[in-house]
């Protein structure tokens, strides 16, 4: 029991550090959030609760369209799961490391969002550190940060008038890093040049709102076809 | 508020649903208790860089070429980043010059 509990304390020390630039990013965003809510008449618990249950930042703003629309379940399932398409890739990028024990594994599939599938996915995670309570913590401490700030931002609302304008760019400089990282430390670029360029043709063409499911699938395309090549190359060890 | 509070329940439990589908899907077509296929394999290795691209690209959708700032503090920003990332790897140290540098440009310059 006491070798567990400092198991436990060791991969929190380990995983809270990587989570800092997420409690700037989610207590800001999350802020944002609750106050966005706030200004069309939404109670806190509304932000809160949504923030508790789907724990997904762009999806929340899209719902609060959707709410305040006519009543349309279907139409509210089929834009979500068009939102949030790209869950699918992350998932599939984690299969082998989400596979630890129990309800851990539950709460990391639950809570996979962007920043937390980038940090567990990059993250260096030192031998004698626990992998799952490492990939546990930074999970619920970003879900911490998120549910926080979008219910501070509820219930503080419109009596907070702060000049942070541009701080949001804290999760695109997260991201760029993590890019990279990941880049100087693996030998072949191909897969990070197909997934840039693949973006950006697809956001010209189809515009902000629409450009994630073409590029999808033309990421999965391209990945497809160059099979034999990348795996000559050396991609997969 | 034209909708009913149940009908907002309504909504936000389907929308939850939708977006638990698309995070557990592939975890159910693919149990860790059972061998996943060869080309689902090689999906989750060459995935992830493509992805991060993919994302850095999403976070920047809403950046403007032709009106505003051009995307020119966006773009001084993300030079920053990597330049600096290079030389120090240093990943907070990284993050935060960048975003300073970002909202010194959007609060004074732009």
């Amino acid at each position: 029991m006491e070798k567990e509990n400092k198991k436990i304390k060791k991969a929190f020390k380990a995983a809270f550090p990587k989570t800092i630039p997420i409690l700037t990013g989610f207590i800001f965003l999350g802020m944002a959030y609750g106050i966005y809510m706030n200004a069309f008449g939404f109670n806190f618990l509304y932000p809160m609760f949504m923030s508790l249950i789907i724990f997904g930042g762009s999806t929340q703003f899209v719902t609060v369209g959707l709410l305040m629309g006519t009543f349309d379940p279907v139409n509210a399932f089929v834009l979500t799961l068009m939102i949030n398409a790209r869950h699918l890739f992350y998932g599939i990028s984690m299969l082998e490391k989400y596979r630890v024990p129990g309800i851990k594994r539950f709460f990391l599939i639950f809570g996979m969002c962007d920043e937390t599938f980038s940090v567990n996915y990059a993250a260096n995670i030192p031998e004698d550190i626990d992998k799952g309570w490492f990939m546990f913590f930074v999970t619920l401490l970003n879900y911490i940060y998120w549910a926080l700030g979008s219910t501070l931002g509820g219930i503080f609302g419109g009596l907070v008038e702060f000049n942070t304008k541009g701080l949001e760019f804290v999760m695109t400089a997260m991201f760029v890093v993590i890019f990279t990282e990941q880049w100087l430390k693996e030998d072949n670029h191909s897969s990070f040049i197909i997934g840039l360029l693949v973006s950006v043709v697809c956001l010209v063409i189809f515009g902000s709102g629409n450009f994630i499911i073409p590029t999808m699938v033309l990421i999965l395309l391209t990945l497809t076809l160059l099979r034999t090549i990348l795996m000559k190359a050396g991609e997969l060890k | 508020m034209t909708m009913t509070i149940p009908q907002h329940i309504i909504i936000i439990l389907v929308v939850t649903a939708s977006t638990m589908l698309t995070r557990f899907l592939p975890f159910i077509l693919f149990p860790a208790d059972k061998p996943t296929p060869e080309y689902v394999r090689y999906l989750g290795k060459v995935l992830p860089p493509a992805v991060l691209g993919m994302l850095v690209v999403y976070c920047l959708k809403d950046v403007n070429i032709s009106t505003g700032s051009h995307g020119i503090p966006e773009l001084i920003a993300i030079i920053v980043v990597v330049l600096l990332h290079l030389w120090k790897r240093q990943t907070l140290l990284s993050i935060i010059a960048g975003t300073l540098v970002y909202m010194l440009q959007v609060q004074f310059l732009f």
